[in-house]
């Protein structure tokens, strides 16, 4: 588990990238919190850069859509999905639980 | 439509195909090409720099391609379209109801440059191997003419391998045209602080060398030693093969703002076509990757209606790397420009293009976040209400 910001800091449409080795991002969107691996599966775009809108994120080199939920893209240049992560809120903060990574969609 | 014909198999063609497979057209479908389908941002950046390899630059993997159930034609060119259908250079006419025009671009060359090894274009896969093999044989020093996006990728690319490089550009401030003289001379920048040697301002009025070059001649009487050439001076639509085809054609295939000809039966796409775009007014060649990849969904939509039903009103925008920095750019360059995040001393930061209240496009060194929400703003202010 890492500790990604507290709820606070993350407001509704926003995203935090959480660097590491194989950095991770999280996304507030819909009301929700989910966590992504940050490289865009196409090329070499940070999606905590990209745009939220629904329950998607929108790549900010070339546009590719992915599904926050699955991390799968709708829409091409993307063809592979990125993987996602649990995330938990414990007391106000968001910590995403990099130990399991699920597979990917 | 029973039969449709893509010509050009590259990002734009390749995305025709799919759209029209997306969009159930469950007829045949051909594809001719001279190349196979890849992706040619990668060239002048990563692929020179040895990061990715030819195999990487697929645009789609071979279960994609198989899933597109189409007829191809690779490694050969259409010479002719006429009434009898397409005329391959293998003899081969492929007829059919419905043609997708994606010849894209061919590489300007330098008629001084005829006669001389040494001096090199950078298009295809084919002219990044060659120019690759060249740089890594060990140049003294390389002279990159030509300091719009592809001469100062290229420049970067080989100052990162450790050359000795100088750019040499005509104009007196490069990307002015694109960027704005602000913004261009910004870029401009870029190449003395990487040790980069540019000249502007001076067009290149020969070469030395015999057999292979030795040095570029500027019109100011100026000698440069080069043993390296790369012209980076724009490109030519592909229209040659269109010569009789009945199609309007000037400096690209003109088409409407749904990207169809004279005739509805036949679409041009991505680098090839000249549209009117109506966000700008006139007729524009997009020339970037973005386009190429998104107005074949337009397009097919309209090939496959009979009729324009849609339109192609994207605002332009396209990326460039250069020297570990990542530049972006949509809309179009106004002489008002703020900056809007950032400083441009640290080469990191977010300028916008205003013509008077309203944001005409956006420019962005390392920011790419910003750049995308200011891009998202424009896009909404531009898009016409349907
Ligand atoms: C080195 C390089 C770097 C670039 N970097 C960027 C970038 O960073 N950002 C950006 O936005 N854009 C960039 N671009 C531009 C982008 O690659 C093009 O806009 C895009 O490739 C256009 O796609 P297209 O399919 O229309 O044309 P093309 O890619 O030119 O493809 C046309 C295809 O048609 C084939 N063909 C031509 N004539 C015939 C014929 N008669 N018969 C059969 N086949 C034929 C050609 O061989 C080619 O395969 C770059 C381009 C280059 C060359
Ligand atoms: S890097 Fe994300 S779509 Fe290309």
């Amino acid at each position: 588990m890492i500790r990604a910001c507290s709820v606070s800091e993350l407001p509704e449409g926003e995203a935090l990238r959480l660097p590491g080795p194989v950095p991770v991002s999280v996304f507030h969107a819909e009301g929700a919190y989910y966590a992504l691996d940050d490289t865009c599966s196409h090329q070499d775009a940070s999606l905590a850069d990209g745009w939220i809108e629904g329950c998607y994120v929108e790549c900010p080199l070339h546009a590719a859509r992915f599904d926050l939920r699955t991390g799968a893209p709708d829409c091409l240049p993307a063809k592979n999905a990125v993987r996602t992560y649990p995330v938990v809120i414990a007391d106000g903060v968001i910590y995403v639980d990099t130990e399991a990574r699920q597979e990917v969609a | 439509m029973r039969t449709i014909a893509v010509v050009g198999t590259s990002l734009a063609g390749l995305r025709a195909a799919q759209e029209l497979r997306g969009r159930g057209f469950d007829g045949r479908l051909v594809m001719i090409g001279a190349e196979p389908p890849y992706d040619r941002p990668p060239l002048s950046k990563d692929f020179l720099l040895g990061k990715v390899s030819a195999d990487d630059l697929a645009l789609a993997g071979q279960d994609d391609l198989d899933a597109l159930a189409a007829e191809w034609h690779l490694g050969v060119r259409a010479e002719k379209l006429g009434r009898e259908g397409v005329t391959l250079g293998d003899g081969t006419t492929v007829a059919a109801d419905g043609y997708v025009i994606a010849t894209g671009a061919v590489a300007r060359t330098l008629d001084a440059a005829r006669d001389l090894s040494g001096i090199h274009t950078l298009r295809t896969l084919g002219d990044a191997v060659a120019l690759k093999a060249a740089l890594a044989a060990g140049p003294s020093s390389v002279v990159v003419i030509g300091a719009g996006f592809i001469g100062a990728e290229v420049a970067s690319a080989c100052r990162l391998l450790g050359h000795e490089v100088t750019v040499v550009e005509a104009m007196p401030v490069p990307l002015a045209s694109v960027l704005g003289a602000r913004m261009g001379a910004v870029c401009g920048d870029l190449h003395a602080e990487n040790d980069v040697r540019l000249i502007t301002g001076v067009p290149v009025a020969g070469f030395d060398g015999d057999g292979r070059v030795t040095g570029v001649r500027l019109a100011d009487g100026r000698e440069l030693l080069a043993d390296l050439v790369v012209a980076g001076v724009g490109a030519r639509p592909a229209i040659g093969w269109l010569t009789g085809s009945g199609l309007a054609v000037d400096d690209g295939v003109l088409v409407d703002s749904g990207c169809v000809t004279v005739n509805p039966r036949v679409i041009a796409v991505g680098d090839v076509a000249r549209y009117r775009c109506p966000l700008r007014g006139g007729r524009v060649r997009a020339e970037h990757w973005t386009a190429a990849s998104e107005q074949p969904g337009v397009a097919v939509a309209n090939l496959l209606a009979g009729s324009t039903v849609t339109h192609f009103a994207r605002h332009g925008y396209f990326w460039s790397d250069q020297y570990g920095r990542r530049l972006q750019f949509a809309g179009v360059a106004t002489e008002d420009v703020r900056i809007a995040e950032g400083d441009v001393a640290s080469k990191r930061f977010v300028a916008t293009y205003h013509r008077g209240d309203v944001l005409a496009g956006v420019f962005a060194i390392d920011s790419p976040r910003p750049f995308t929400r200011l891009r998202r703003a424009l896009r909404s202010l531009g898009e016409p209400r349907r």
